[in-house]
């Protein structure tokens, strides 16, 4: 997984509440084996029209936008469905950061599994930058995870964010689960000796 | 030991090592996997060389991508044959049980999951799908995650996870006629908003829900996802022992009495904690229709369409007049006068054998109404099978519902069941997203009584007051 440090980036705003992942990437791509190549059918039936032609008022299509690797959304983004394809389309369009006043758990998990930051600001911040960069596609901010702060050049915005420091440890190393839990294994092989003194667990 | 909730009491058992500021390595006693979702994770162990650490605990099922029609027809989409071949090649390579579309067991993951007596009580279940949650209305925490998280567990057979929170959501009273378990959780999603039990590990209780039979618990705990909780759970009493008893895979004779003995332990003790109540009134609960593009867009069958002005909130106005923009809705309009295209009765929320005979009842010496396309799907092979036995399909044919093979179908348009653009469906299934049913689908989600009834009028009705 790639390592998450500090990044300065123009901002896209996506101003609408409770974006559910069936909108990130809806189902019709669900059906590669691959994990990547998903990027060009992020937000796919908001950002084409029914020809495949890109719809201009969505903001992923605009210049001084479409470039950026911040995204900033309104609450209990990625709600819905499991799919991790959700964090892969985002991080394959070039998105590193989505900032929002609240995630759904599923899509926050996600996201630390793949290089995605998500960042929890208090709602009145997050509609500050959301305005500011509506306002000014050449609007840009900074986030910095060692320092759990986001600022603008300006810094009219400053904000510190909140992050459990094991996951934060994790985005910074780019470390990745699956290694990490392999070093506990032989705690979970004395987990399984003793469940099954006690008449372990039934098998599938 | 101080009180505990069911789920402290499932969790305990499963740390393998929970240390300070770091998330605990939970054991997994269960891990469904399916075509969509786990294609990238046996990758991933493949690329690093790594084995399925407990076959003996994985069961994979092939059923999002399966077409409903005659077995004996080819899959028409190459990409959705891929991915079936993919889930066929890695459960055979990495040695898991599968059961593929011609299984005479295949289905919806979390129906056969319950139906083989794989979902026990106190068990910890996982699947890399949002409505694993279904599981936990035997008194198991069952969790969908993602795929990393899936390849987590098929090399480790634990996950990594921060403890979430409690909720007790309490419906008191008893429900009255016509008025469903769907209509009870889009009842609570109503209530408390789509991100309302975010963070938290709902546990179901009260009156309403003890008398609900298991079909019914499932459909409410398989919604909990849409309210934004990890899990809902349902404590087990007599109800789930006997839907039990007998089940393949399931303990037998002196084994399955020992077993119900610990089952009966686990439910919540006298005076344990919850985080956060929500208390319902079954009594005043409705039968509800969605009429908007998440399901907390909600609205009992006798309201009218909400005035996206008479909100507070700018974001809310926003995203309701969105919403019915999407829908093409008009606002103050009566629900019942809603006219349908589409019906489809089916998904995991409601194609268990209960909600097929409810639907059958309402469906029996009717007609489906001559401007709506309506379909059947039972949840599983061995559904169809006793829905045969009873002569439902019968009764839904006679009517003019189509009578389909067994999968997710319709729910989420991943096969060829799906919606054309601006078509309006009746659907029992759980998610009424834009394009959840096929891209420019309107989905309004509703009680299978409410889905056959809406099939013969052609509009929502209320089927308490309904007679066909």
């Amino acid at each position: 997984m790639e390592a998450f440090k500090t990044l300065n980036s123009g901002v896209a705003p996506l101003n609408r509440v409770n974006v559910d992942t069936d909108q990130i990437i809806p189902k019709q791509f669900l059906k590669r084996v691959e994990r990547t190549g998903f990027g060009q059918f992020l937000f796919n039936d908001w950002r084409f029209d029914e020809k495949g032609n890109e719809k201009p008022d969505f903001v992923l299509n605009q210049d001084g936008y479409k470039d950026a690797s911040i995204l900033v959304s309104g609450r209990n983004f990625g709600c819905g469905s499991s799919r991790e394809h959700a964090p892969w389309a985002l991080q394959d369009f070039g998105i590193r950061v989505i900032i929002a006043p609240s995630f759904a758990d599923i899509f926050h998990n996600n996201c630390f599994q793949n290089g995605v930051l998500p960042v929890v600001l208090p709602e009145d911040v997050v509609q500050k930058i959301i305005e500011h960069s509506e306002n000014d596609p050449d609007y840009r901010i900074t986030v910095d995870l060692e320092a759990q702060r986001v600022w603008d050049e300006n810094e009219e915005i400053v904000a510190d964010f909140n992050m459990e420091p094991f996951r934060r440890h994790c985005m910074l190393n780019g470390l990745d689960d699956i290694g990490l839990t392999l070093e506990d294994e032989d705690d979970i092989t004395s987990y399984e000796r003793e469940r099954s003194e006690h008449g372990g667990v039934v098998p599938a | 030991m101080a009180p505990r909730t069911m789920f402290e009491k499932i969790w305990d058992t499963h740390v393998v090592k929970s240390e300070e500021g770091k998330p605990t390595v939970l054991y997994v006693d269960l891990h469904l996997v399916h075509e969509v979702t786990s294609p990238q994770a046996f990758d991933g162990l493949r690329m690093a060389g790594r084995s399925v650490r407990r076959t003996d605990l994985t069961v994979a099922v092939a059923d999002h991508n399966t077409p409903t029609w005659d077995l004996s027809l080819p899959i028409t989409d190459p990409i959705a044959q891929q991915q079936l071949d993919e889930l066929s090649k890695n459960c055979d390579e990495f040695g898991v049980t599968l059961y593929d579309r011609f299984s005479p067991l295949q289905g919806i993951v979390h129906v056969i999951g319950p139906e083989q007596g794989y979902t026990q009580p106190g068990k910890t279940i996982v699947c890399g799908d949002s409505h694993t949650s279904t599981h936990g209305a035997f008194g198991a925490f069952a969790m969908g995650i993602g795929t990393s998280e899936v390849e987590h567990v098929l090399a480790t057979q634990t996950l990594r996870q921060f403890k979430p929170k409690t909720m007790e959501v309490r419906v008191d009273g008893k429900l009255s006629p016509g008025v469903t378990a769907k209509d009870v959780v889009l009842g609570i999603i109503g209530k408390i908003g789509i991100g309302g039990a975010t963070g938290h590990v709902i546990e179901y209780t009260g009156e309403a829900i003890r008398t609900l039979s298991m079909e019914g618990r499932m459909t409410v705990c398989n919604m909990s996802i849409e309210a934004g909780a990890r899990a809902g759970m349902v404590a087990p009493d007599a109800t789930t022992f006997e839907y039990m008893r007998g089940r393949e895979n399931v303990p037998k004779g002196t084994d399955f009495d020992k077993a119900v003995a610990a089952w009966e332990e686990l439910g919540t003790d006298e005076g344990a904690q919850y985080d956060q109540v929500v208390v319902l009134d079954a009594e005043e609960l409705e039968p509800h229709v969605t009429w908007g593009t998440n399901p907390g867009m909600v609205a009992p069958i006798t309201a009218r369409i909400p005035i996206p002005q008479e909100y507070e909130d700018s974001g809310e106005q926003e995203s309701v007049t969105r919403a019915l923009d999407y829908m093409d809705l008009e606002p103050g309009m009566r629900i019942e006068d809603i006219e349908i295209d589409r019906v489809f009765i089916g998904s995991c929320t409601n194609s268990r054998i209960d909600d097929l005979r409810a639907a059958a009842k309402i469906a029996e010496g009717n007609k489906v109404d001559e401007s709506v396309y309506a379909m059947v799907v039972p949840g599983s092979n061995a559904i169809k099978r006793q829905a045969e036995d009873e002569g439902l399909d019968k009764i839904f044919m006679q009517a003019g519902f189509d009578w389909r093979e067994a999968g997710c179908s319709m729910c989420l348009g991943m096969n060829p069941d799906i919606l054309k653009p601006g078509e309006r469906c009746a659907s029992t299934s759980n998610r009424n997203f834009e394009g959840r049913q096929g891209k420019g689908g309107r989905t309004h989600l509703v009680s299978p009584e409410m889905a056959a009834a809406a099939a013969i009028e052609g509009h929502f009705v209320d089927v308490r007051d309904w007679r066909g």
